[in-house]
């Protein structure tokens, strides 16, 4: 019950995007068409989900067990990294349609804070295995949902009438806050 | 004007306003917005980010030369990590209740977009005194837009600056939403709406 709980709450009430400002670049950056938003957010899902598992085992059985718990920042964005690059080949080997549609956002994935972001909170709060893994995906499924909301409203704005200076990243940004008091709605769904 | 017409303090100018990391160049957002709903914590934010680009541009720039093309980015990495788990743990030994209300964003400044363009962009093709220099200003001009935006939020939010209220709770009910995460959004969004405004009349004029 306590894991439908935190996937729950990392995906709507804390939402990543909105409530805790983690990856913001590819939330302004790929938001603009529909397809392309669901792509990155599905390969964000599957990359935050694996990373979730990594880092806990990793900082369990080598960090906590070392007493390396200052080399934490190093060993994580590392092993992201080499994760990333992993998945990609992978994908690649397997299935080349996927990697098509995929491809390109994986590389991109390494700098999502998003990703660090949940290493670290999921060490921070002490959450078990599985824990820790539902908060990866609920952080992944989070990130989807902004994004394709985002990606819906902005290809709405191309057709509205918004005054020069704050055409681009500033009305995305307002919006983006219109978004987040939106879903500060979700705060009273549970109490976690 | 070409690069060796460029002077040192061009360099460091250029971050402040014109090539501004995070109003300009939107690079850097997620620390800029989530750290900065009271200007304390934009000041030690700022500070740390100053502290990472212009030592790790330095290091950057000085072993430019010897690292291979082919794995710069992982060396980058590596070098950003080891300066922000210093100041990371300079934080938590000197300012431990900074670093608790600052919590992982110290140490997500290792996926921060800044450090890491200016390492790629400009560090590891200039010499050691030009790539502080531009350091100094991406680092400066960072820091500037993070105390506007904290500023603003901390008197619009709990009407107080620095922890001191200064204004009075008869005159003026605090705005509660600038504090939460959706004030942080709209803030933004309006700062860089004006200094394009500014921009646009400069323009006009010129």
């Amino acid at each position: 019950m306590r894991v439908i709980l935190i996937f729950i709450s990392a995906a709507l009430v804390n939402n990543f995007v909105l409530a805790y400002f983690l990856g913001l670049c590819p939330f302004l950056g790929v938001s603009k068409r529909f397809d392309t938003a669901l792509n990155m957010g599905l390969a964000t899902t599957f990359v935050t989900t694996l990373t979730a598992v990594t880092t806990w085992l990793i900082n369990r059985y080598l960090l906590v067990e070392y007493n390396l718990l200052f080399l934490q920042n190093v060993t994580f964005i590392l092993a992201i990294a080499a994760l990333v690059q992993l998945v990609e080949m992978f994908i690649k080997k397997t299935s080349i349609a996927l990697y098509r549609s995929l491809g390109i956002y994986l590389p991109l994935i390494t700098t999502n804070c998003i990703v660090l972001g949940l290493a670290l909170f999921a060490v921070t709060r002490e959450y078990t295995f599985m824990e820790s893994v539902f908060f990866g995906a609920g952080a992944g499924v989070g990130f989807t949902i902004a994004l394709i909301i985002m990606s819906g409203i902005r290809e709405e704005l191309e057709f509205a009438d918004v005054p020069k200076v704050l055409q681009g990243a500033p009305i995305t940004l307002l919006m983006a806050g219109m978004l987040a008091l939106a879903f500060m709605g979700f705060a009273g769904l549970l109490s976690v | 004007m070409p690069p060796s017409d460029r002077t040192l303090f061009y360099e460091f100018k250029k971050g402040l306003l014109l090539e501004n990391p995070v109003a300009v160049m939107l690079l850097g957002m997620c620390s800029s917005l989530a750290v900065t709903n009271q200007i304390k914590n934009s000041l030690a934010m700022g500070l740390a980010v100053v502290f990472v680009t212009i030592a790790s541009s330095a290091l950057v720039s000085m072993v430019r030369k010897l690292v291979p093309g082919g794995v710069r980015i992982a060396t980058y990495i590596v070098i950003i990590s080891g300066f922000v788990t210093l100041a990371d743990l300079f934080f938590k030994a000197f300012f431990p209740d900074i670093s608790k209300t600052l919590g992982p964003y110290v140490p997500l400044i290792v996926v921060n977009c800044i450090i890491m363009a200016r390492a790629e962009v400009f560090a590891a093709k200039h010499p050691v005194a030009a790539s502080v220099a531009d350091a100094v200003g991406m680092g400066v001009g960072y820091t500037w837009v993070l105390l506007v935006i904290g500023a603003i939020r901390e008197v619009l939010g709990s009407g107080s600056i620095f922890g001191l209220a200064i204004l009075s709770e008869n005159v003026f009910k605090p705005w509660v939403v600038m504090v939460l995460p959706p004030g942080a959004f709209l803030t933004l969004g309006f700062l860089i709406g004006f200094i394009n405004y500014i921009k646009s009349r400069k323009e006009g004029i010129e």
